[in-house]
């Protein structure tokens, strides 16, 4: 998919992971182009949520690379790390503000920690960003005192408030009403368009991830079935994508022998 | 066999959060020494809170407390030493224990009950709900940013609280000694200062600096450990309460051993 003489901005490479003893991720290649919608989707329990955490250096892989704007950021130096992740936001399913802080302190966290601005020019900044989630005037308030799509909201102007070029969102829509979801999925397209983020957006839910995707990333049980546009996914005759995409409940073939021993394994 | 296996597996998981503990300490001080040339600095504001809550806000039940071992200590000295007719060395008695024992024991257990699983709850809840991740992800270290605040708070304001402790107990002694001996506070006062010297009030404090380290260790070990929500959250909090006042008992032996040799 890359496109010659361009690095794109994300790019994974036979990446293998695992948890304790059990091989999750076998072998993953995907790329991101800059500036590109990516949507990685599957059922649960299908490794998209493991990608994530991979993807944003929380673990270290068993094998595999994976090059953030074209560093290996499973070879990096902390150091290195550090200053990368200023180039990128991520919005967490929760949210994931910090409690003890009000949502305006939230915002201005990055900031106050890696520039050097004064205190004003952070709070101009921050409440900047509020308004572009629509939550202008919110900042006073603490995080318990929002609505789940409230603290999405707040999440994603904490995520942007130091205009990142890589933009993580983990189940956007996850526990919101149709309509609210329906907004976080306008915001992420205006977001991209406004300041030309390259996006990487977990979600299981189908409606949202037709929506915004520019490409999809179909995982199951560990593996990559496909990536490709909404039409191209849409028209796969694979078993398991079309399962995905009807919600079928997905009837995996088991052989009676091997069940047996299932259940009678000591 | 099976309790040989089990007793191995124990042992296996109390070494590795042992290696935890000091790798998280090691990195804590790194980050109050270091940070500041990485631009990565431990925020001297949080400190301050911390301190607040950890030290300040604990100044009435520690006096109270405090207080009440000094009478305790009074009447249990003046029963004992009134059998060999010796009444007035009581005041010798609280002097070195309150010092060299009480101050700090009570202090430090305080602390472990009141801190200590405070510091374990906010950091597991915080687990919970992905805020670590948040603030990894956001190039935050969740080391330098929670933990080397509390750190730094509890070293100044446990030893800190130990010689207030230790004035709290004398006090209460002085007081039940005057009312059951009518010894004057001067008089008391007077002969405790004759009694005590430095080193009891410094033996102390060293261990007081030693509880401290373990409240801290011991509740963010336990709180970054946290699984599995709000019930992981709550057997971290009590899990780190029981360890941490175990340690400081112990410790308090061992020092209490090679600090009278």
């Amino acid at each position: 998919m890359a496109r010659p003489g361009k690095t794109p901005a994300i790019e994974v490479r036979d990446l293998v992971t695992h948890y304790g003893r059990t091989e999750i991720l076998h072998g993953v290649n995907m790329t991101v182009e800059e500036g590109e919608i990516m949507i990685i989707m599957g059922g649960s329990g299908s490794g998209k949520s493991t990608l994530l955490r991979y993807l944003l250096g929380l673990s270290r892989p068993t094998s595999g690379s994976i090059y953030m704007l074209g560093k290996d950021i499973t070879r990096l130096s902390p150091r290195e790390m550090h200053e990368l992740r200023k180039n990128m936001g991520v919005a967490f399913q929760g949210g994931a503000l910090l409690s003890s802080m009000s949502v305006g302190e939230n915002v201005q966290l990055p900031l106050l920690e890696h520039t050097r601005l004064d205190r004003k020019t952070m709070q101009i900044m921050a409440r900047m960003k509020l308004e572009v989630v629509n939550l202008g005037g919110f900042e006073h308030m603490m995080p318990a005192q929002l609505s789940g799509g409230m603290i999405k909201r707040a999440a994603v102007a904490r995520a942007i408030v130091m205009d990142p070029k890589l933009m993580f969102f983990d189940e956007p829509s996850a526990g919101l009403d149709p309509v609210v979801s329906a907004e976080l999925d306008e915001l992420i397209l205006r977001l991209r368009d406004a300041m030309n983020m390259t996006m990487v957006v977990v979600t299981h839910e189908l409606e949202s991830a037709m929506k915004i995707a520019d490409r999809i990333t179909v995982l199951d049980r560990g593996n990559i079935l496909m990536i490709g546009t909404v039409e191209e996914v849409q028209a796969s005759d694979n078993e398991r994508i079309q399962a995905l995409l009807n919600r079928r409940p997905s009837t995996g073939e088991v052989a009676a022998d091997e069940y047996l021993e299932r259940l009678t394994r000591a | 066999m099976l309790l040989l296996e089990q007793l191995g597996r124990k042992t296996v998981a109390a070494v590795e959060e042992a290696g935890y503990l000091t790798t998280l300490l090691a990195e804590s001080l790194f980050w109050i020494a270091c940070g500041p040339f990485y631009r990565q600095p431990v925020r001297i504001s949080s400190v301050f809170t911390q301190m607040m809550q950890i030290g300040i806000a604990a100044i009435p039940i520690v006096f109270v407390l405090s207080f009440a071992i000094g009478v305790m200590l009074a009447i249990q000295g003046i029963h004992t030493l009134k059998a060999f007719g010796a009444e007035e060395q009581v005041v010798l008695g609280i002097a070195f224990s309150v010092t060299r024992e009480f101050g700090p024991l009570i202090t430090g257990i305080l602390i472990a009950g009141r801190s200590g699983s405070a510091l374990a709850a906010r950091i597991g809840t915080m687990q919970v709900n992905q805020e670590i991740d948040a603030l990894r992800v956001m190039g935050i270290n969740p080391v330098r940013y929670l933990v080397a605040p509390a750190l730094l708070a509890v070293l100044v304001m446990v030893p800190a609280l130990t010689f207030f402790s230790d004035l709290a107990a004398l006090f209460g002694g002085a007081v039940y000694s005057g009312i059951e001996m009518g010894l004057s506070f001067d008089a008391y006062v007077h002969q405790s200062l004759d009694v005590l010297e430095v080193d009891d009030i410094m033996q102390g404090l060293i261990k007081s600096v030693v509880f401290a380290v373990i409240i801290v260790m011991v509740g963010v070990v336990n709180g970054f450990a946290v699984k599995g929500g709000a019930e992981g959250v709550g057997r971290a909090t009590t899990r780190s309460v029981v360890m941490a006042i175990s340690c400081i008992v112990i410790a308090d032996m061992i020092f209490t051993y090679y600090l009278n040799r």
